[in-house]
């Protein structure tokens, strides 16, 4: 699955970050394979979502959580 | 003693503006970095008989030179000869801020560790042990709480008493710097080799977070209970509009307005007739006198009236950034913003287009993506700006008295539209794949500090009253001189001047839009040196004499009377506001459009798009219009 399919609530573990533009930046951020990433609330219309990762907030819109590979993790 | 440098470095919103405003208070300069329209601070202090220098770089992340900001940070730190440079490390957040902590010990540049904030990272049960962190890093560190005269005073004491030559990376920050020369040596791409060190780089950080930091006691934060209702799906947008409210309620009806028609009364109608009496008894020639209060006094202090709108909003806007409110604003608005092609960052720029499109431009600046900050700038200026009011109130109260304020809303409605056409149109064509992007950190919130907010404020503020004493002081000399003076030398009549005969080549263009009147290109050429001056123009040039923008209904009935009522129809009246509104912006915009967008190409670019735009819809109003029977 994804990061775009996740619910807010849930707790991932990012497995791989696919291709995307923004792929460099979003490691920049934290965002390396097995860091655990909280999905915690969305826009309106549900996009972007913000998430919580390496004990901040970040949000980011969800074409690009489809390119973050996850799966599920505890707490 | 030579004079100590020091250089401030670290992540944004980790309060590093305000231990420099702390540092530094009223003595710094601020000027522009080389080529960009990034700003540079630089501000200077004493402390035991030693001068000190600060320069506060711009908060980055990472400094991978991916923006000019990322740039600036590591040119500035590898080509000069600094004594001491300090990482301020917001201390709840400090995984990620270490990012770019080991992104400089990689470079070789030792590093003063500043852990800011550590009351709120105490709160919030980060606990980090300084030694642990010295010696997993090797670099000094101190503790700060952000804004207080303690801490300051405790930073001039280790700015001065640090040596920090005498500090070495440690062994594990040694080891991943070899780690990082084995991999660029190593085989792939560029691309793989990148991703690689960022991954040691977080390896490094899960080390020295495993030796230094106890994150076992963080609970849910403040911010995170307060973002349930600010941040959160449909709910959060009444709060959103309200909190909007209030800040235009504040500029332009409890605040702002009030001092802005103070001032405006100050100048134009007191300070103008004191101006005239003391020229007019010093003995000064009457066109000299003229030229000081009908051109100078009275269009630089149209100008300045504004100041203080300018000022209140700037304020408001620095106020709820530093609350980190606005983070949350560009969260709720990018699925609206993305809709019109742009992103959710540049919320804020376009709200400031209401006010005034010179700072709208300006704070495009913010945006990271080229084609959003483009896109931004040139489709701004279609807005209805606080100049551009008049205009339509006095217009719609002329021709519409029935409907003037739902003519008024439908001439914002079509500004709106036409910005948001526009942004489609350069996405589609200008800046075609280029990709519009949104990755935002969501900062804790936090009561602002007063200081760096009104520094902020004054800063901001301060470039419009500078074009108001450069830029609109010379328009406003050669709109007098325009419409003062013919090929015979001066005259009387402004319906002889150089202005008449302008407008009347400028009308020509506008047979099809059915205000081909020499007044009406006059108000035309002059509205782009200032909108503000489209109204004017009209009363003086229809024989009302001073049009008083505060008393649209008066001034109205008075404009009934004079051949301005006959010379539009209610149908060329309403295609007359759709071309103000929508018409090349005026020349101060035009100059920070030049100045942001980097380049005269860009200027003139806007100028001609806005002005073919205008007499399209304007040719399209009127032309349907008479067609459906309207007149």
């Amino acid at each position: 699955m994804t990061l775009r399919d996740a619910k807010v609530g849930d707790v991932v573990k990012i497995k791989e970050i696919g291709d995307s533009a923004l792929k460099e930046r979003l490691m920049t951020m934290g965002m390396i394979p097995g860091t655990k990433v909280k999905v915690l609330r969305s826009a309106p219309w549900g996009d972007p979502i913000a998430v919580r990762i390496r004990s901040y907030n970040l949000s980011m819109r969800k074409a690009d959580a489809k390119s973050v590979e996850v799966e599920p993790a505890v707490g | 003693m030579a004079t100590l440098s020091v250089a401030l470095t670290g992540n944004p919103n980790t309060g590093k503006s305000t231990i420099f405003n702390e540092l530094t208070g009223a003595r710094q300069k601020i000027g522009n970095w080389p080529g960009v329209t990034v700003d540079k601070k630089v501000g200077y202090t004493r402390y035991k008989d030693r001068a000190i220098s600060i320069v506060d770089l711009p908060g980055t992340y990472s400094v991978n030179a991916r923006s000019p900001e990322e740039q600036i940070v590591i040119d500035y730190l590898m080509n000069n000869k600094i004594d001491l440079v300090m990482d301020v490390v917001d201390s709840s957040n400090i995984e990620r801020n270490l990012f770019l902590t080991v992104q400089l010990l990689e470079k070789g540049i030792p590093l003063l560790i500043d852990l800011n904030m550590q009351d709120e990272a105490e709160r919030r049960g980060v606990h980090i042990d300084v030694h642990k962190l010295e010696d997993a890093i090797g670099m000094p560190v101190v503790t700060t709480v952000g804004r207080s005269k303690k801490s300051t005073q405790k930073l001039l004491d280790v700015f001065t008493s640090t040596v920090m030559s005498k500090y070495q990376p440690s062994q594990i920050v040694k080891d991943h710097i070899a780690k990082v020369e084995a991999i660029e040596a190593g085989v792939g791409t560029e691309e793989e080799k990148r991703e690689a060190i960022i991954e040691a780089r977080y390896a490094l950080i899960d080390q020295i977070m495993a030796q230094a930091v106890d994150l076992s006691n963080v609970g849910a934060s403040k911010s995170e209970k307060i973002d349930h209702y600010l941040a959160n799906g449909f709910l959060a947008l009444p709060i959103f509009l309200l909190i909007l409210y209030a800040v235009f309620q504040i500029t332009f009806t409890w605040i702002g307005q009030p001092i802005a028609d103070w001032l405006a009364d100050l100048i134009t109608v007191d300070f103008y007739d004191w101006a005239g009496e003391a020229l007019t008894a010093a003995g000064v020639e009457d066109w000299m006198v003229s030229l000081v209060t009908d051109g100078i006094i009275a269009g630089v202090g149209a100008v300045l009236s504004f100041v203080p709108l300018i000022f209140v909003l700037f304020f408001c806007l620095s106020f709820l950034d530093g609350t980190g409110y606005m983070a949350r604003i560009a969260f709720l608005m990018d699925p609206i913003m993305r809709a019109c092609g742009l992103t959710g960052k540049g919320v804020m720029p376009l709200m400031m287009g209401f006010g005034c499109g010179v700072p709208a431009v300006m704070g495009a600046r913010a945006l990271d993506s080229e084609k959003d900050r483009m896109t931004s700038i040139l489709v701004t200026p279609f807005l209805t700006c606080g100049a551009k009011l008049p205009i339509m109130a006095l217009f719609a109260a002329m021709f519409f008295p029935d409907n003037a304020a739902n003519v008024v809303f439908a001439m914002y409605i079509i500004g709106v539209v036409m910005a948001i056409v526009a942004a489609k149109l350069l996405g589609g064509t200008i800046f075609k794949g280029k990709g519009s992007t949104f990755l935002l950190e969501l900062p804790p919130y936090r009561i602002p500090d007063m200081k760096t907010v009104l520094l902020e404020t004054w800063d901001k503020g301060k470039g419009y009253l500078v074009k108001a004493g450069t830029i609109i002081f010379a328009a406003s000399v050669f709109i007098w001189f325009l419409s003062s003076y013919n090929f015979d030398g001066p005259t009387e009549e402004m319906s002889e001047s150089f202005l008449a005969t302008l407008g009347g080549w400028m009308s020509s263009l506008f047979y099809l839009q059915g205000f081909a009147t020499w007044e009406a290109g006059a108000a035309i050429i002059s509205g782009i040196l200032a909108k503000e001056t489209v109204v004017s123009t009209i009363g003086i040039l229809y024989g009302a004499g001073d049009v008083d923008t505060d008393e649209i209904e008066d001034t109205a009935e008075t404009m009934m009377q004079t051949g301005m009522f006959t010379a539009f129809t209610s149908l060329s009246a309403f295609t007359f506001m759709v071309f103000s509104q929508l018409y090349t912006p005026c020349v101060t915009a035009l100059g920070t459009i030049k100045k942001e967008a980097g380049g005269w190409k860009w200027m003139f670019f806007s100028a001609g798009y806005q002005f073919a735009i205008a007499w399209v819809v304007a040719l399209l109003v009127y032309q349907i219009g008479s067609l459906l029977g309207f007149a």
